[in-house]
């Protein structure tokens, strides 16, 4: 006996080639699972609850998602709905998913998992001793609470477990571990612990674990002692090598990966090919933990934003680009803080110089040519946009005129567009890099059943 | 003297969730595995990169022929001063190192 996924993609919205989804669908999986958000495109969408990904392409991919479930009859998973996994996202997935239904005529037993949790939740839990920083944490108290925008529990296994159990045809989750969402089945089915978390990690980012990163649709089967991993498109192949440098993708440590309720230890795992497209794992161990926690994600607003972009063309400007942004940031705050009387502390301004070290900041290199022009970057951060954005105008005769020295005519820098400046609206910062010990994998996560009937 | 990305088969870089970047370095042949683990240890990251020591964590995974480095942000991912938010961008600052 063995458990068998589908996992179409690493994420909903990203794509997956659809001959593979087919052939997929033909070695009949017991469940498919896909994933549908993360941090990784940083705070605004957990700060503002929105998605980053096109509505428009992620119905299309659920709608060929609802109908492969519809025609094997097995469960579909999806865990970070609309890529923040807030409860408002959850319901945007559930509108989603009911006007598709409607379209299909499908009848369904849909679950939702909600994963927020209130500043009250958290500052209970704070009082309890319940929660605990990760390295290296930001430090907030009991009042900076108030001032976050979202805070989310990844849920783990038992949330999808607990709605798979209740009969869910489909599972609608908030904020999840990109694992829970494929290992859930078959830890319940009683697969080997380490093969499911660990085959989880492999396949969650779909294809990424094959030759051909972008096709999509892998297989994992799971059974009591390993698991086997396969990709479904014709073109893409997963190895040995392509299969473990997985393990190591947007992962700190190589071996261990730290999941609700313990953790996964693949020092030892054995990665063998079954043929030019097929791997076996085995030798994967779950480590449970004595105590059960789940990981915190929280933003908060860091201001709202103005930004200015200049383009310097001129030889001996570009050569003497970063003492005239140094120059350009010191009489902008002067100005600001004598014309405004804002104190220095109130507000941002970030000089970039694109061409410089725009990218890497203090960690990039000396530049040894200098480059054919130089873009500068100004951003403003405020209380208000209002104010950011009477900055950027006190600030706009420099960026545009501000000479090297006093004993020169004023230069006319290049402005790509008009206005100048460019309203970028509140921005968040994460405020939280913590776990909550839980008493039951269940606290905090709530569950909605709905009956939705079509035909 | 030689730049890492000429010598090893692929450098990437990263988030390990918004507050560690990752960076593998894939070398391929056991010869520049040895090579690069004698060259790129702690302490000539730490100088190439600024950055103390206790703000980096270092790998060796022998049978992949891979060094991981995994780094502290020095800016936490989209906060306000952060210049990559995906963080792959270190990759390329790796792959100019220079090794003899």
């Amino acid at each position: 006996m063995s458990t068998k996924i589908l996992v179409p993609s690493g994420v909903l919205g990203l794509g997956f080639d659809l001959e593979a989804l087919s052939l997929g669908l033909k070695r009949k999986p017991d469940i498919i699972c896909i994933d549908g958000g993360s941090t990784d495109s940083g705070p605004f969408y957990l700060g503002t609850g929105t998605t980053k990904y096109s509505f428009d392409s992620c119905k299309l991919e659920w709608t060929h998602l609802m109908q492969a479930r519809e025609q094997l009859g097995v469960p579909l998973v999806i865990g970070s709905c609309g890529t923040c996994g807030t409860n408002n996202m959850v319901d945007w997935m559930y509108s989603m998913t009911t006007s598709i239904a409607k379209k299909l005529k499908q009848n369904l037993t849909i679950a939702r998992v909600y994963c927020e949790r209130s500043a009250d939740d958290l500052k209970e839990a704070l009082k309890l001793n319940k929660i605990l920083p990760l390295d290296p944490a930001p430090v907030f108290n009991q009042k900076d609470i108030d001032s976050f925008s979202h805070i989310v529990g990844l849920a783990g296994a038992e949330p999808f477990q607990t709605a798979l159990d209740k009969g869910a045809d489909i599972v609608l989750a908030g904020r999840a571990t990109d694992t829970a969402i494929i290992s859930a089945l078959p830890l319940m089915k009683g697969e080997n612990p380490g093969a499911c978390w660990h085959g989880a990690k492999i396949a969650e980012c779909g294809a990424f674990c094959s030759s051909n990163p972008s096709s999509g649709v892998i297989l994992l089967e799971i059974d009591k002692e390993g698991f086997t991993v396969e990709a479904m498109a014709k073109n893409a192949f997963c190895t040995p090598h392509s299969v473990s440098a997985h393990m190591l993708y947007e992962n700190i440590d190589p071996f261990l990966l730290y999941e609700p309720g313990g953790s996964l230890n693949v020092k030892d795992a054995i990665y063998s090919s079954i043929d030019e497209n097929k791997v076996r794992v085995t030798g994967s161990v779950w480590q449970p933990s004595s105590s059960y926690s789940i990981k915190l994600e929280g933003t908060k607003k860091a201001g709202y934003q103005t930004t200015m972009l200049a383009i310097i063309r001129e030889n001996r400007y570009v050569t003497k680009a970063q003492q005239w942004a140094k120059k350009l940031h010191k009489l902008s705050v002067e100005k600001i803080v004598s014309i405004m009387k804002v104190s220095p502390e109130k507000f941002t301004i970030d000089v970039r110089l694109i061409g410089y070290d725009a990218t890497l900041g203090k960690m990039e290199k000396p530049v040894n040519k200098k480059p054919l022009e130089v873009g500068v970057l100004v951003i403003i951060t405020a209380s208000s946009q209002e104010i950011a954005t009477e900055m950027s105008r006190l600030l706009n005769p420099y960026l545009l005129h501000l000479p090297l020295t006093d004993k020169e005519d004023l230069p006319t820098f290049a402005f790509p567009y008009s206005p100048a400046h460019t309203e970028r609206g509140a921005v968040f910062e994460f405020s939280l890099n913590h776990i909550q010990l839980l008493d039951n994998p269940m606290n905090g996560f709530s569950l909605k059943i709905d009956e939705v009937n079509f035909d | 003297m030689t730049s890492l990305g000429e010598l090893v088969f692929k450098i990437r870089a990263k988030n390990a969730g918004p507050f560690w970047i990752t960076i593998d370095i894939f070398c391929e042949k056991p010869f520049i595995y040895e090579k690069v683990k004698g060259t790129l240890n702690l302490k000539a990251v730490s100088k190439y990169l600024r950055m103390p020591q206790k703000d980096i964590k270092m790998y060796e995974i022998k049978n992949l022929r891979v060094i991981k480095i995994s780094i502290c942000r020095p800016h936490v991912q989209g906060n306000l001063f952060d210049r990559d938010i995906h963080g792959a961008q270190i990759a390329n600052l790796f792959s100019e190192f220079q090794i003899t």
